[in-house]
């Protein structure tokens, strides 16, 4: 199926949607996602930030669809022709959307855990505004622990759902879920039971905020100041394949987490044993640094080549120096 | 004396009763739809007569009947819209209460042509009443063979339930209505697919309105011809309204769509005038999400025609001047009443109910809310004005389902048509808190449209 993206044409597979042929293209036609993930089932089309436009709806019913469509959860047909950001109307919702997912969040990114990899902090800088027009009181709620390694900060959350989806489908049952409705709803769980489970650590993964963070790496350093590198055990988990990535801080392994690709999604999922249990470099066989895209905070002084030499050589002075050193030792 | 096809023995003393409903000729439809047609004859009935749903989106019934996919061995289900939960809308629960057989009836007929063999009927968790009064009604026509195995000798079986509902405003839209029915949280899915494909339990389905269901008993009865005489234009046959707010007479009426606004709101028959001898500033025509109108605009169309009781004639002028027919919520406000209080008070109706499941309504309908607040307590700036219209073109079209487009229309209109009253509640701050700002030209004749030379 041929489908075009802002000019740019894509040939798809049948079911897939917008989002996925702009990924297939990449570069900076790809819509925004917040609540989207690739690795879940029925994920998407909440936030509303993926918005784009269908100015001509297939091949054979050329009609524009009247509202902005979620791509996330809109299917490509044959001839479809997608507007992104060359339209207008798109950029005008999208930054709409930032602002309203940002009037109740709080602005705590300096003592955040998730800044410079937050999808929220990303969306902001690039399509928000710089000041806000909300001139009341945020939504707050009270931190929840649920068990001993997750920590809520509910206040941050965007419900995104993402966390409830990986607890159907990742681990074996979930018991947390959305409470109460509108802006006050919230992610709980029933009676603040432990989330306690194998891969319950996944859901800090997916988090697209920092509202649910790692309780063993919570307010130990800022993500940029560590390293990624990239390594592997032999998990005896039958659903884990043990691929993670360790974040360095000097020889200590702070923190543990799963490989995400540059739309920060996870490539596989891993289990809490890995995530939490295994710091030590000895449990692991190490791989190479991660490359995260340079684009990100993270990989903020990390070279990929070497530095420019800041002292260039001088022919004229090397030259005298060797006439200079021949004379000193002529003697 | 117009017709009335629905409410036609509302007076008749035990109508609620199967015995006396049959007496007066109910159930007739369905000896005649279940013996004599087909089920696509009753579907091809219904599209002839032009019904159009009655629960606000006014989308041709017959049409939705007819994108039902039939796939073999899927079950396919008739869910009827009884969470009647719009701010001045209470129709489909005088309906239940007085006549309850009537909605049965109509559920069988619907669910024969549609090859239903389950149907339930989703009833807001508030109306306990009508609920056992619809169980009650359901176990009389099942003891007079109308329900259950074989009906009637014909083969056909249809069960029908009532499910009481969480009493949430987001579950009387049909998608959320699924899932809550599904024994889920109460949220919209996403559509595609929508439910004529994939509805109840991924079954093929179709959700109508109380009312919706109720007119096809008059349509099999009389055949979709008769049924397109009534009404003007594509709004056909009858249509309940309930008027409510400052007029003598409220109440639920059964109007002949193309009836003029002016003699609906001023004729004994129907609501009888303003109430204590006011004057009428603003209307709000079909329940709180449509577009709120100032008294001008809304006896006279933008072209200083009258305006009529239709969906086409209601929402002449588009969102500039014109309103929506909705579920036929119908509320008058007169001079004394302050159109800022009551926005506001929309606006945290919309903000209590909003799912929360996508942002721009989870968090702008609350912003909307406190914005209103402040100006109607007396602390508004300016620059709310603007701001709310912004804020309310942020939600309104970017949602998964219409309350965001409910919650951002009555904002919009009334700032678009009421800015004098807003902006006097910024500089007159003090004297808005303890005073309304009254009629003001609201009511003043539409200027003449200069003729454009030909």
């Amino acid at each position: 199926m041929k489908v075009t993206i802002d000019g740019i044409p894509v040939e798809v597979e049948p079911g897939t949607t917008i989002l996925n042929a702009a990924r297939q293209i990449g570069g900076d036609i790809v819509p925004p996602a917040m609540c989207y993930y690739s690795k879940l089932e029925g994920s998407g089309g909440k936030c509303r930030t993926c918005l784009v436009k269908v100015s001509k709806g297939s091949e054979k019913d050329p009609r524009p669809m009247p509202k902005l469509v979620a791509s996330c959860r809109t299917t490509v047909m044959d001839g479809m022709e997608v507007q992104n950001i060359t339209s207008p109307e798109v950029i005008e919702a999208r930054k709409g959307i930032v602002e309203i997912l940002l009037i109740n969040h709080p602005l705590d990114c300096p003592i955040c855990d998730q800044a410079g990899e937050c999808d929220l902090q990303n969306l902001g800088f690039e399509h928000g505004a710089v000041k806000t027009r909300y001139e009341f009181d945020r939504r707050t709620f009270e931190k929840i622990d649920i068990g001993d390694k997750i920590q809520l900060h509910m206040t941050r959350c965007i419900l995104c759902y993402r966390c409830v989806f990986t607890a159907d489908q990742i681990t074996d049952h979930r018991i947390h879920g959305i409470l109460n409705r509108g802006d006050h709803s919230e992610i709980s769980t029933y009676i603040k039971a432990a989330v306690d489970n194998d891969f319950s650590g996944n859901v800090i993964d997916v988090c697209p905020v920092g509202a649910l963070t790692d309780k063993t790496f919570r307010f130990k350093n800022r993500v940029w100041f560590t390293k990624p590198v990239d390594a592997h055990r032999d998990c005896d988990h039958e659903k884990c394949n043990g691929k993670v990535t360790l974040w360095y801080k000097g020889e200590e392994v702070l923190r543990v987490t799963a490989r995400k690709d540059k739309y920060g999604e996870v490539e596989e999922f891993i289990c809490n044993t890995c995530r939490f249990d295994k710091k030590k470099t000895s449990d692991w066989v190490i791989e190479g640094p991660r490359k995260i895209s340079h684009k990100s905070v993270i990989s903020a002084n990390h070279y990929e080549f070497k530095p420019l030499p800041v002292v260039k050589t001088n022919p004229q002075l090397m030259e005298k120096n060797k006439e200079q050193f021949e004379r000193d030792t002529r003697l | 004396m117009a017709r009335k096809l629905l409410l036609e023995h509302i007076n008749v003393s035990g109508i609620n009763t199967f015995d006396v409903y049959r007496s007066k000729g109910g159930y007739a439809s369905v000896e005649k739809a279940l013996k004599t047609m087909s089920p696509d004859d009753v579907v091809e009935e219904v599209k002839k007569s032009g019904l159009r749903g009655r629960g606000g989106a006014g989308f041709p019934t017959g049409m939705k009947w007819s994108f039902l996919a039939k796939p073999e061995g899927v079950a396919r289900y008739l869910v009827c819209n009884a969470d009647e939960s719009e701010p001045g809308t209470f129709k489909d629960r005088y309906l239940m209460t007085h006549i309850p057989h009537l909605l049965i009836e109509g559920m069988i007929v619907s669910s024969f042509a549609l090859g239903a063999k389950t149907s339930y009927i989703y009833v807001r968790g508030e109306m306990m009443p009508q609920i056992r009064i619809l169980e009650r009604a359901i176990a009389e026509a099942k003891n007079a063979g109308f329900l259950g195995k074989n009906i009637l000798g014909t083969g056909y079986d249809l069960e029908l339930y009532v499910q009481p509902g969480g009493g949430a405003y987001i579950c009387g839209e049909e998608t959320a209505l699924l899932e809550s029915l599904e024994g889920k949280r109460g949220n919209p899915r996403i559509k595609p697919p929508f439910p004529a494909i994939a509805g109840l339990y991924g079954c093929p389905t179709v959700v109508n309105n109380v009312e919706s269901i109720a007119a096809v008993v008059p349509i099999i009865n009389e055949g979709g011809e008769e049924y397109t005489k009534i009404g003007v234009g594509r709004s056909t046959g009858t249509k309940l309204i309930s008027a409510g707010g400052n007029i003598k007479n409220p109440g639920v009426f059964e109007i002949e769509l193309g009836l003029p606004v002016e003699e609906f709101l001023y004729s004994d028959e129907y609501c009888g005038g303003i109430a204590n001898g006011k004057r009428l500033k603003a209307v709000v025509a079909g329940g709180s999400s449509v577009p709120i109108l100032p008294a001008n605009l809304f006896l006279k169309t933008i072209n200083n025609e009258p305006r009529l009781m239709s969906y086409e004639s209601l929402a002449d002028g588009g969102f500039v001047s014109g309103t929506m027919m909705g579920s036929g919520g119908f509320i008058a406000f007169d001079e004394d009443q302050c159109i800022v209080r009551n926005t506001w008070n929309f606006t945290r109706f919309y903000h209590h109910e909003s799912c929360g499941q996508c942002s721009p309504c989870r968090e702008g309908t609350g912003w909307m809310e406190k914005v209103l607040h402040r100006l109607e307590h007396g602390h508004g700036k300016m620059s709310d004005m603007d701001l709310l219209v912004d804020v309310s073109k942020k939600i309104e079209g970017n949602t998964i389902c219409p309350l965001g487009d409910a919650a951002a229309w009555p904002v919009a209109s009334a700032i678009r048509h009421f800015r004098d009253e807003f902006e006097w509640h910024v500089t007159n701050a003090s004297e808005a808190v303890s005073r309304n700002y009254g009629l003001a030209h609201y009511a003043d004749p539409l200027p003449k449209k200069e003729e454009t030379p030909a």
